[in-house]
């Protein structure tokens, strides 16, 4: 019992992480239909900058949050103009195909910039252990930070999504962007704001995951990338709770996988889950059938 | 007929003169060892590309597990030279064939998916076949399996790529081939035509995943070791770029880049991330400048090279 709930808050810990960069590619494929395989990357450059800005600019958590992001944004608006938005009317393969290479570019230069060392991040906050219940649920203050800035940017992101006006152009644009256009929606300012909030929320999940595990490296992207996907597609491609519930399922399940079973089975149920998604209900547990039109 | 017949006996000349001059530079030891593992790793890498091509390219497929099969096929073949002491041939092609059974277990579900949910199941896939890799014991488990004999050589290699091409192009210019093409042009049409897309999509899949399979086992047979992290989806982008970089549809283009390619790895050997960064950005821009690639659909061909007096052109329109 106590094991179990352990992994499980271990499960929502890594979860919520998971979570917000699943939002980034869920909004992402809703708007323009594309999986941005950089994403993860983006995430990557946020756990770098959190560490650069809080070990060299000793700057405090709130500060380098903020700073992560911003670079993060930048990079994320930058790819959009600079890769995908020429090709944005051309085939979704070239599209795809240049997302692998954005995604391949950024790891390697990574690699060549920052040298392929892991680094430890700075102890932002001692870690404290705090017991309830007797000691059957434990949780560390650097899982409640998690939570509580995950929190945070979940509800904010809902508030942009629901009481903006550009929230409101997003869902239109999603919906149908040639309707929108019609509309008066600036469809690339839309693209562009979606790519924005998007790696924001990347590098906030950067900079709690080098808190959580105290270490980052270049190629720290690829996996969560790919987790964040599938988790994306778990709870319904497109839809923003799905994206939650998606990260959170996927973080349990793999806790719970490697507290029972092995590891190294970790990255292989992912992907089975994925798999059986896709085979069984490819619009994911929130998604709608709908009907596919000639 | 006649002008066929003497095409053919050229491309066969040529071949042989290739092969000659190669094999007789390697056995005078003018190429050492070092490039000789390099000119048959370019051979590899031909059969990886123009078998990824005939899914990818030529029924417009987009499978990102091609380092699954090959692993599939590197790990069969060096379970039955090295653990059970069969010959060679026969590694191979059980290699292929284990591949190929693979491909149409993992082809007929996910190939109800369509572009970017194609490439990441099969992605997936590829992933879940390397995990399984990883967690088996009976063939090393992470650290691999070491001590594979060295079988590969100019031989194997030039002439199993010579059948991989001579066998693909047959496939492409065959019934069979035009209605793979016509899936990758619009499948919807191509179904109303009432071509069986499942059908053929499925073949192609899988005669792609058994040519990955058998270049698999020459790969394992080159190496003496293999381990599941050679084959991770870095493998698959390391073929995808040569097909994207040579023409999603042209088997030159796949052969002239993986040649390249294979050259750029050997030159950039020593600098890895290097060579990634100049691969992703190739990717990039021959996306951006020249989404068909380098060769389109274009193939090369010697009927057109001797009639130079009628069209200008080296080339010909598939």
């Amino acid at each position: 019992m106590k094991t179990f709930i352990e992994q499980l808050i271990n499960g929502l810990s890594l979860g919520s992480i998971y979570a917000l960069i699943a939002l980034g590619y869920t909004m992402v494929y809703g708007i323009m239909k594309l999986i941005n395989f950089a994403h993860g990357d983006i995430y990557m450059v946020g756990a770098f900058t959190g560490f650069f800005a809080s070990t060299y600019l000793h700057l405090g958590f709130v500060p380098s949050l903020l700073l992560a992001m911003l670079v993060s944004l930048i990079l994320g608006v930058t790819i959009e103009r600079v890769a995908y938005r020429p090709l944005r009317d051309k085939s979704k393969i070239s599209i795809l195909i240049t997302a692998i290479g954005v995604s391949l570019l950024l790891e390697n230069g990574g690699i060549i910039l920052l040298t392929p060392q892991v680094r430890t991040y700075p102890q932002i906050f001692k870690q404290h252990m705090y017991s309830f219940f007797n000691g059957i649920i434990t949780i560390s203050n650097q899982q409640i930070v998690i939570f509580v800035v995950s929190i945070i940017m979940m509800v904010g992101l809902q508030l942009i999504i629901y009481k903006t006006k550009m929230g409101k152009a997003m869902r239109a644009v999603s919906t149908d962007a040639d309707a929108a256009k019609l509309m008066g929606v600036n469809v690339d300012r839309t693209v562009s704001f979606t790519f924005a909030i998007g790696s924001a929320l990347a590098a906030v999940a950067g900079v709690l995951v080098g808190i959580y595990y105290n270490s980052i490296d270049p190629l720290m992207g690829i996996m969560p990338g790919l987790k964040a996907f599938i988790a994306a597609v778990l709870g319904g491609i497109g839809i923003i709770p799905g994206a939650m519930v998606g990260g959170l399922l996927m973080g349990v399940i793999e806790a719970l996988v490697s507290g029972y079973g092995s590891s190294l089975y970790r990255d292989g149920v992912s992907f089975a889950i994925l798999i059986i998604i896709l085979l069984i209900k490819p619009t994911g547990l929130f998604g709608k059938n709908v009907r596919e039109k000639v | 007929m006649k002008q066929i017949l003497k095409n053919r006996l050229l491309i066969f000349i040529g071949l042989f003169a290739i092969y000659g001059i190669i094999q007789i530079l390697l056995s005078t030891n003018i190429l050492n060892d070092y490039y000789e593992i390099n000119i048959v790793l370019m051979g590899i890498n031909i059969i990886l590309a123009v078998s990824l091509n005939l899914i990818n390219g030529f029924t417009g497929q987009f499978s990102l597990g091609h380092a699954g099969f090959m692993s599939i096929g590197a790990y069969t073949s060096a379970i039955i030279t090295y653990k059970l002491g069969l010959p060679f041939p026969l590694a191979l092609l059980v290699g292929g064939i284990s591949a190929g059974i693979t491909g149409i277990l993992i082809g007929i579900p996910s190939l109800r998916l369509k572009g970017d949910y194609l490439a990441i199941t099969t992605l997936g896939f590829g992933e879940i076949i390397r995990v399984i890799f990883l967690n088996t014991e009976y063939v090393g488990g992470a650290s691999g399996l070491s001590g594979i004999p060295k079988y590969t050589n100019w031989t194997w290699v030039f002439w199993i790529s010579v059948i991989t091409v001579v066998l693909i192009r047959n496939f492409i210019n065959s019934s069979y081939g035009r209605c793979c093409v016509a899936i990758r042009e619009d499948e919807t049409a191509a179904e109303s035509m009432g071509i069986n897309t499942t059908f053929y999509k499925t073949l192609a899949f899988t005669i792609g995943a058994f040519f990955a399979g058998i270049g698999g086992a020459l790969y394992a047979h080159n190496f003496y070791i293999i381990q599941p992290e050679t084959f991770n989806f870095m493998k698959s982008f390391d073929i995808l770029t040569m097909v994207v970089l040579g023409g999603l549809g042209s088997i030159t283009g796949s052969i002239l880049s993986a040649i390249f390619l294979t050259f750029v790895y050997a030159v950039l050997q020593d600098y890895a991330a290097l060579r990634m960064v100049i691969y992703s950005l190739l990717l990039i821009i021959v996306m951006l400048f020249r989404p068909e690639g380098l060769m389109g659909t274009r193939e090369f061909s010697l009927k057109k090279l001797f009639k130079k007096g009628e069209k200008n052109s080296e080339f010909t329109v598939n």
